[in-house]
C-alpha cells in the first residue's frame, strides 16, 4: 500500500467518523470475523465481489423479500470510497446489493483499502469509464439515511439508521 | 396594482409571516449559515461554480444534440424516451404506460417537474393510487398543501403542526409526538405502500447523454426504493437537465448539497441507469428469492419541453435553465427567509429564480403574482452555484409585465428619480405608500450646491483626482455623508470634483423600466465620461448607484463604455482604504479610541465584496466593530416603503433590529440609503455612513 493511499484512508475515516460511520478495519483474513461482529440480528447479504474474502454462512444471501423485511442487518460490498467526503459507493448488482444496503436498519459494507479514492474528480473519473462500458448503476452513500421533514434531523428515513464499514487493508 | 390587490397582498402576507413565518425563517436561515459554511470548506469553491456554469452553458447551446444523443444511447439500454412538449402531452404518455402496465399504485420521489405537470391529479382521476414517498412531500399530500420550498417542502409545517395531522388523520395507538417517532411512523406507512406499487416515479437532477445515468440528489432513500421495488421506472425531468457526459456531473454534486440546505453532500447521489441490473422486489411473492429468474425492467424517460426551448431561444430566460434547482436563492433571500415560497412563489416554483421558470413554464401571470418580492438586493448572486444573474432575470420579466400594460406601478419617492414616461401622478403614489414610513426629507441645500459655493479646495500637487458622483440621495438628502466624503478624500491629498450629475438609474431598474433605466445609464457615462478622459477616478457613496457601474450597466451600456466606468468607479471606504494602503497619512482621519461600532453593511455593497475594507479601516482607526450578518435590512429602494410590503419589510428587519440592539454599540453605522431609514425606523435612531466617523474634523470619536 503506497503512502498516499494510506493518507486517503485516514481521510476517509474521519470523514466518515463524521456522519456516524463505525469502522473496522482488519486483513482479508479476518474479514469474516470483522463481518459477523459487525452484524447485528438477522442478516442478508450480497455475496462479497473478491477472491478469498467471503461473507460468514450466517448471513442470507439470496434473499427473499420476507427476508429483506425480516433482516436487521444488510452485508454488501462497497465497490469504492471517496475520502474527502467519507463516502462508499454501492454498485447495484444482480445479486441485490442495492435492496439488501437498503431495507435493513443496519448497513454493514465491506471496502477493500485500496478502492479509497481521494476526492469526487477521481471517483466520476472512474464512473465515467465504468459506466460507459457497463451501464451500471451505482449509489454515492454518506452516512445513514436522514430526513429533517419532521421537524428535527432524524436517522433512519426510509433506508439504514446505521452504517458500518469493514475497511480490508 | 389597484388599491384592492394591494389590500389583498398585504393580508395574504400577514397571515403567512403569523402562521408559517417562524417555521420558515428558521429553517431558511439555517440552511442559508450551513451554506457559507459548507462552501468555506472546499479548496476551489468559485473554479467549481465556474466549471458547473460553463458546463450548463455548454449543454443549454448543445441541446438538441444532446436529447437525441441521449435518445439512442437510452435505448441502447433498454429503455423509451419521451419527449412530451407541454404537460398535457407528459401526462397523457404516463397514463398509458400507467394503463398498459395495469397499475393500481405509482409510488413518487420528490420531483418538482412532476409538480409543475401536475401527474398526481392527471393520474388520480384515472384511478391510479398516487404516493409521495419523501417525507415532507408525503406530509403535504395527507394535509392537502403545497410546496413552500423547491428542496424541503414542508418546512413551513412544526413538528407540533405535523404530529397534530397524523394524530387526527392515522389515530395511532399512542399519540404521536417526537421528530422520531413521526419519522419512523411515516417510514412503515410508505413502505407499505411502496411494497404494493406497480409502478416507481422519480426526478432526476442530471442525466447524462453518454451513458443515459440519470443522477438524484436525495437523503432518505425514498428514490431508491421507489425505482428498485417496482419493476417499471418512470424517470419525468425538464429537458434542461441533460449534460454531455458522467464526468460532468462531479462539480454539481459536490455543490449541490453545500449550496441548498448546507450539507457537504447529501446521504444519497443516486447514479441510476435504467433499466437497472438491481432485482425488483416483489412482496406479493414473499417467499422466492429475489435473485430468481430474470428481472424483466421497464424504463420510461418522460422529458418534459413545455415552454423550455423557448426559453432556450429568449436570451434573458435562457439562464434560467442553467438553474439546479438547489434553494440557494430562496433560502439567502430576506423577504423569502420570512414568507417562504406560499408568498415568494408561483404556480410550482418557489424563491428568486422561481420569477424565471413561471414566466418560462407558466406564463407571466404566474410570474406577476410573486416577481415583486425580488427588491434585486442581489444576495443569491454570489449564492447561485451556476452564477446566475437572478435579479436581472427579475427585472425582465417586471419589464415585460410593465409594457404588458396592467400594471402600472412606479413607485418612486425622489421627484428626481421618476422615469421620464411615468404614467401616473404622484398623487396615486401618496397613496400607495405607507403611512407608517417617513418620507426622506429634502435638504435645502444639495451637496453639489454646497461644493459649488464652498469651491473646489486644490491640494497642492494633488496625487489623484476624484469626481465625487453626486447620487440623488447623497445629492438631496444624506448631504452630510457627501460632504465627508469631501473632506476626507481632501484631507488625504485628492483633488475632488463634484460635478452635477443625473441619476443612475438604479430606481426605474428596480422596477423593471429597462428603457428608462438605460437612458439614464448612457446620461450618467456621458457626465463622467470628461472626467474619465482626464484621469479621474469615479468615487460614489451609494453602494446601489456603484452597483450599477460596475454590474448592471453591463447590459445596459456598449462594452467599452461599460468596461471603462466600471474597472474606475470606487466604493467611497474602498477608495480611502486604498489610498491608506498607498502611503497616505491615515492619522489625518479622526481616530476611534475604542469606541464600539455596529455595522450593517449594504447588501449590493456585500455582494461586490466590499464589505471587508470598511470594517478594516474602521478597526485600523481604533474603532470595534461588529457587524450584522442579515441578508438585506428589508428596506430596498421603494420596497419597504410600498403599503402591501411595509410589514414584510419591518419583519425582515426585526431581525436585524435584534442584531444591532444586541451589540449596543457607541455607534451604528449603515452604508445604503435603503439601510439608513430602514435602521432610523427600526431603532428611532438614524444611523450614520461610516465616513462620517471618520472624517477629519468630526466628531469620529
Amino acid at each position: 500500500m503506497s503512502h498516499a493511499a494510506g493518507d486517503a484512508y485516514d481521510r476517509f475515516a474521519s470523514r466518515a467518523a463524521d456522519y456516524g460511520v463505525e469502522l473496522t478495519r482488519t486483513s482479508p483474513d479476518g474479514a469474516a470475523a470483522a463481518i459477523e461482529a459487525a452484524v447485528e440480528g438477522p442478516a442478508v447479504g450480497a455475496p462479497l465481489p473478491w477472491d478469498g474474502v467471503s461473507l460468514p454462512e450466517s448471513i442470507t444471501t439470496d434473499p427473499s423479500p420476507a427476508d429483506l423485511d425480516g433482516a436487521t442487518t444488510g452485508v454488501t460490498a462497497a465497490a469504492l470510497a471517496v475520502a474527502e467526503y467519507g463516502s462508499i459507493v454501492l454498485r447495484a448488482t444482480p445479486d441485490g446489493t442495492e435492496p439488501v444496503s437498503l431495507f435493513p436498519d443496519r448497513h454493514v459494507a465491506v471496502l477493500r483499502e485500496d478502492d479509497v479514492v481521494p476526492d469526487m474528480e477521481a471517483a466520476f473519473a472512474w464512473f465515467g469509464e465504468t459506466f460507459r462500458q457497463t451501464r451500471d448503476s451505482a449509489v454515492i452513500a454518506t452516512g445513514p439515511s436522514a430526513t429533517a421533514d419532521m421537524g428535527e434531523l432524524v436517522k433512519g428515513a426510509h433506508g439504514p439508521k446505521e452504517v458500518h464499514v469493514v475497511v480490508l487493508s | 396594482m389597484s388599491g384592492n390587490s394591494r389590500d389583498a397582498k398585504a393580508a395574504q402576507i400577514r397571515r403567512l409571516l403569523e402562521t408559517e413565518g417562524e417555521a420558515v425563517a428558521a429553517n431558511t436561515r439555517g440552511f442559508n449559515h450551513g451554506r457559507y459554511e459548507s462552501v468555506a470548506k472546499l479548496d476551489d469553491y468559485q473554479g467549481l461554480r465556474d466549471e458547473a456554469r460553463a458546463i450548463k452553458e455548454d449543454a443549454i447551446e448543445r441541446l438538441p444534440e444532446l436529447i437525441d444523443r441521449l435518445r439512442e444511447t437510452v435505448e441502447e439500454n433498454g429503455g423509451t424516451v419521451y419527449v412530451a412538449d407541454d404537460a398535457a402531452d407528459a401526462n397523457r404518455y404516463i397514463a398509458e404506460v400507467c394503463d398498459d402496465r395495469d397499475a393500481d399504485r405509482l409510488v413518487k420521489s420528490k420531483s418538482m417537474t412532476s409538480e409543475e405537470i401536475e401527474i398526481n391529479d392527471h393520474l388520480q382521476e384515472r384511478g391510479v393510487d398516487v404516493v409521495e414517498t419523501d417525507l415532507g412531500e408525503w406530509v403535504l399530500q395527507v394535509a392537502d398543501e403545497a410546496p413552500s420550498h423547491i428542496v424541503a417542502p414542508a418546512i413551513h409545517k412544526s413538528r407540533e403542526g405535523i404530529a397534530e395531522l397524523f394524530n387526527e388523520r392515522f389515530g395511532p395507538d399512542e399519540p404521536l409526538e417526537t421528530a422520531e417517532e413521526l419519522t419512523m411512523f411515516a417510514r412503515e406507512q410508505l413502505l407499505e405502500r411502496i411494497k404494493e406499487a406497480d409502478v416507481g416515479m422519480t426526478g432526476a437532477n442530471f442525466i447524462t447523454a453518454d451513458t443515459g445515468t440519470i443522477a438524484l440528489v436525495t437523503s432518505e432513500g425514498n428514490a431508491r426504493k421507489s425505482a428498485v421495488v417496482p419493476d417499471t421506472h418512470v424517470a419525468v425531468a425538464g429537458v434542461e437537465k441533460v449534460v454531455p457526459s458522467v464526468e460532468d456531473l462531479q462539480p454539481f454534486v459536490e455543490l449541490i448539497g453545500r449550496s441548498g440546505t448546507g450539507q457537504d453532500i447529501t446521504s444519497y447521489i443516486s447514479l441510476l441507469t435504467p433499466p437497472v441490473d438491481s432485482p425488483t422486489v416483489d412482496f406479493a411473492d414473499p417467499d422466492t428469492p429475489i435473485t430468481d429468474g430474470e428481472t424483466d425492467r421497464e424504463f420510461h424517460l418522460v422529458l418534459i419541453d413545455n415552454g423550455r426551448m423557448a426559453m432556450r431561444e429568449d436570451e434573458d430566460l435562457r439562464e434560467t435553465l442553467y438553474c439546479i434547482r438547489c434553494s440557494a436563492c430562496s433560502n439567502t433571500c430576506a423577504n423569502f427567509q420570512s414568507v417562504g415560497g406560499h408568498a415568494f412563489g408561483g404556480e410550482t416554483y418557489s424563491g428568486g429564480i422561481a420569477t424565471g421558470w413561471e414566466a418560462g413554464v407558466h406564463g407571466m401571470d404566474s410570474a406577476a403574482q410573486f416577481n415583486d418580492l425580488c427588491t434585486g438586493c442581489s444576495r443569491c448572486v454570489e449564492a447561485c452555484p451556476v452564477k446566475i444573474d437572478i435579479p436581472w432575470i427579475n427585472t425582465v420579466v417586471r419589464d415585460r409585465l410593465n409594457r404588458s400594460g396592467d400594471r402600472g406601478q412606479f413607485d418612486f419617492l425622489v421627484d428626481g428619480l421618476a422615469p421620464d414616461a411615468e404614467p401616473d401622478g404622484g398623487a396615486g403614489l401618496q397613496k400607495r405608500l405607507d403611512r407608517r414610513r417617513e418620507l426622506p426629507t429634502f435638504r435645502r441645500e444639495t451637496l453639489v450646491d454646497w461644493f459649488e459655493r464652498r469651491g473646489p479646495a486644490h491640494p497642492p500637487d494633488p496625487d489623484r483626482r476624484v469626481v465625487l458622483y453626486p447620487d440623488l440621495y447623497t445629492n438631496h438628502v444624506l448631504v452630510e455623508r457627501g460632504k465627508a466624503a469631501v473632506r476626507t478624500l481632501e484631507a488625504l491629498g485628492v483633488e475632488v470634483a463634484v460635478p452635477d450629475a443625473p441619476g443612475a438609474g438604479r430606481a426605474p431598474l428596480s422596477q423593471g423600466m429597462i428603457a428608462t433605466a438605460t437612458r439614464k445609464a448612457r446620461q450618467a457615462s456621458a457626465t463622467l465620461d470628461p472626467y474619465l478622459d482626464d484621469g479621474y477616478d469615479v468615487v460614489v457613496v451609494e453602494p446601489s448607484d456603484l452597483a450599477m457601474f460596475r454590474e448592471d450597466y453591463e447590459r445596459l451600456l456598449s462594452e467599452p463604455a461599460f468596461e471603462r466606468l466600471a474597472e474606475n468607479s470606487y466604493e467611497l471606504i474602498e477608495y480611502v482604504y486604498g489610498l491608506v494602503a498607498s502611503g497616505a497619512d491615515a492619522d489625518a482621519l479622526a481616530a476611534g479610541d475604542g469606541k464600539s461600532v455596529a455595522y450593517h453593511s449594504h447588501c449590493q455593497q456585500r455582494t461586490m465584496g466590499l464589505e471587508a475594507y470598511t470594517v478594516a479601516l474602521l478597526e485600523d482607526r481604533g474603532f470595534a466593530v461588529t457587524t450584522s450578518d442579515v441578508e438585506c435590512c428589508g428596506m430596498a429602494g421603494s420596497f419597504g416603503y410600498k403599503e402591501q410590503y411595509y410589514e414584510l419589510a419591518m419583519d425582515v428587519g426585526e431581525h436585524l433590529e435584534e442584531q444591532l440592539r444586541a451589540t449596543d454599540a457607541d455607534h451604528v453605522v449603515a452604508s445604503g440609503t435603503s439601510c439608513t431609514d430602514q435602521i432610523s425606523d427600526l431603532l428611532d435612531e438614524e444611523p450614520c455612513h461610516p465616513v462620517e466617523l471618520l472624517a477629519p474634523g468630526t466628531a469620529g470619536g
